[in-house]
């Protein structure tokens, strides 16, 4: 068994952020991947995603986007380069090809047991990823077996899919994504859309995302929304990394032929069901977009160059279809595939301490779990932005200045 | 974007902290929230019948009220009944109504917003081909259900919107219309 100061599980953007603040305090550690450094951005992403965030917003400890187009979007093969070079830059420690097996407690240490041996510990850092798994709701079970499900972290491009319909879950980045693709594959198209959020690509002549980081709403830290529970769970924004793309929202997609209806609530005898509230989830929906519009222009009053801005802009409506479908047969042969686009969640099933609530979440204020036990990566974490690039870098230099001062601690 | 409390003088009679103390006891002990509530309806003649309502069970432990309530349900005459009550499916509307308006009271409440008058206007659709079992394509519910709200306030056209869209959010009944329940019937 090998002794180390620190652990760092995955080589990720986190996992490589807090390898760099940790090599800035002179800390011994090592970071552990199963894959190679960027893995999941590298296989369990679809070809045609760009992220969302433009190029200047992939910021990380010491590390910032140097290329010629800073309001570009990189593709998966731009982002895995990027932290490629963040990795050797960093001189990153990384030992890849290595799967963590447990985490387990050693009277005040850890173990890190993996399948090329033991890492006896006194930190442990879960940067392993927030989304490992795609959150599928239980009545997946109760589809006919003849439809192929799938989901984000499994699909690719079209080519994937069977002839024929195909019914996608979940209207967040992904979901509006992947059945705006689908439909332009030639696919009969049904989308399910529950909660989702609806923003425009540019706003007063500005990227959306430049607005949220020069505002401030990206740094809001957990003490400044009053439910931090619901906070965590907002789902992405119905956004695409194209810059001629000003709405990929429910009016676009039905614009191109994606039929739009309420929230998958239940499969009975092979029938979906779908819920009859998709008025409200648009109308919340627009309600939340205008609000952020207006904080955003407040924010602009305040501002000497605010004639530098476009003036104030308002956007038309959700247009809801009068009636949405409220079921659609799935025993007929219309829909063959069914894409759970419904959300992701961790994987830390190796984590064998007792760190977990009722439902299996890891309990962590701030991010710090247990003594010696540190999460990095995971929505909403510390501020509304620390599962962004952008965001995970000050996450972990709060925890690498936490680890400094307990390590000081327990010398003493 | 949160939405501040206000601790201005606002009162539409609606105890927000005790709701909000509330979910704070659920979070620790979740089993304190499994409600049961009840109904038992008494056939008296023809499509007439009774509904009394009192126990329900919550917070651990079965709760009966001061008072029984009691709700009558027939069936109009162009049903050939005697309208001595309103109709099942308009005590349903009548619920929804209800519970949206609430929670317009509890949300504005909590958002600091004075109210001065509410009015929720509920209209369902029925074809009656349907519960007459003449065409299996017609359902016997509501083919649609539309409700208008009136509301005079002190808040913005988009805040009152708001509130209205967040009483849907967190409406049981609004809930209970747009998504399947497994109903389970039984015979004693
Ligand atoms: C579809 C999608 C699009 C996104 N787009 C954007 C965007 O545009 N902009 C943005 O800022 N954010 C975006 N995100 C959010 C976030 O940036 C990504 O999820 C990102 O991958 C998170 O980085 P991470 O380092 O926290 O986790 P990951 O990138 O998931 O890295 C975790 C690493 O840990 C490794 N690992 C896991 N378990 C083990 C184990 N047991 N043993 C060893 N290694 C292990 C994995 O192989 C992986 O390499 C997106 C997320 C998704 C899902």
């Amino acid at each position: 068994m090998r002794h180390i100061h620190s652990v760092i599980i995955g080589a990720g953007q986190a996992g490589l952020a807090m390898s760099r603040c940790l090599s800035d305090r002179s800390i011994r550690h090592v970071v552990i991947e199963r894959g190679e450094v960027a893995n999941s951005w590298r296989s369990e992403r679809w070809d045609s995603l760009r992220l969302l965030t433009p190029n200047w917003q992939s910021r990380l400890p010491g590390f910032v986007y140097s290329g010629p187009n800073p309001d570009g979007f990189m593709n998966m093969d731009g982002i895995t380069g990027h932290l490629k070079a963040y990795a050797e830059i960093s001189r990153a420690p990384v030992e890849t090809g290595t799967t963590v097996l447990s985490v387990t407690g050693v009277d005040r240490n850890y173990r890190v047991a993996t399948d090329k041996g033991d890492w006896l510990c006194r930190n442990v850092v879960l940067a392993s990823g927030a989304c490992n798994r795609a959150r599928i709701p239980g009545f997946a079970a109760a589809l006919p077996e003849d439809i192929l499900q799938i989901t984000p972290l499994g699909y690719k491009n079209p080519a994937q899919l069977p002839k024929g319909g195909v019914l996608v879950v979940g209207a967040s980045a992904s979901g509006v994504q992947l059945a705006a693709e689908i439909a332009a594959a030639g696919h009969e198209v049904l989308l399910a859309a529950g909660q989702h959020v609806r923003v425009p690509r540019h706003y007063r002549g500005r990227d959306i995302q430049w607005w949220m980081d020069t505002t401030g709403v990206l740094d809001m830290t957990t003490r400044e929304v009053d439910d931090i529970v619901r906070a965590r769970r907002v789902p992405s924004l119905q956004l695409i990394g194209d810059h001629r793309i000003q709405f990929h929202d429910l009016n676009a997609l039905g614009a191109a032929g994606v039929e739009v209806t309420g929230k998958l609530a239940g499969i009975r005898d092979g029938v979906a069901l779908f819920s009859g509230a998709l008025a409200n989830n648009c109308a919340l929906s627009d309600l939340k977009m205008n609000r952020l519009l207006a904080e955003f222009d407040k924010w602009a009053e305040r501002q000497d160059e605010a004639g530098n801005l476009g003036v104030p802009e308002r956007f038309g409506p959700t247009l809801v279809p009068a009636s949405p479908r409220l079921s659609c047969d799935l025993t007929g042969g219309r829909i063959r595939t069914v894409v759970w686009a419904t959300g992701f969640e961790p994987d830390f099933s190796w984590l064998r301490l007792p760190v977990f609530n009722g439902k299996g979440q890891l309990i962590h204020h701030e991010g710090r779990v247990a003594p010696g036990i540190y999460a990095l990566g995971l929505p909403f974490m510390r501020r509304r932005k620390s599962a962004l690039i952008d965001g995970v870098g000050a996450d972990a230099g709060a925890h690498a200045d936490h680890i400094m001062r307990t390590s000081g601690l327990r010398v003493a | 974007m949160t939405i501040s409390t206000q601790s201005t003088t606002v009162s539409n009679g609606v105890n927000t902290e005790a709701l909000i103390g509330a979910r704070g006891a659920f979070e620790q002990t979740p089993e304190a929230a499994q409600f049961t509530f009840h109904s038992t309806c008494d056939w008296i003649e023809g499509t007439f019948n009774r509904n009394t309502i009192n126990s329900y069970f919550g917070l651990g432990q079965n709760h009966e009220r001061k008072r029984t309530f009691t709700i009558e349900a027939d069936h109009p005459e162009v049903f050939a009944a005697d309208d001595r009550a309103p109709t099942p499916p308009e005590i349903v509307l009548s619920a929804l109504a209800s519970c949206l308006t609430g929670g317009v009271a509890s949300v504005a409440q909590h958002r600091g917003i004075q109210l001065r008058s509410v009015r929720a206007v509920v209209e369902g659709d029925i074809d009656v081909q349907g519960i007459l079992g003449m065409d299996p394509d017609i359902r016997n519910g509501f083919s649609a259900i539309r409700v208008r709200f009136e509301i005079d306030a002190d808040a913005s056209a988009d805040d009152i919107n708001a509130l209205v869209a967040q009483s849907q959010k967190r409406s049981a009944v609004f809930d209970i219309l747009t998504n399947p329940t497994n109903v389970a019937v039984s015979v004693a």
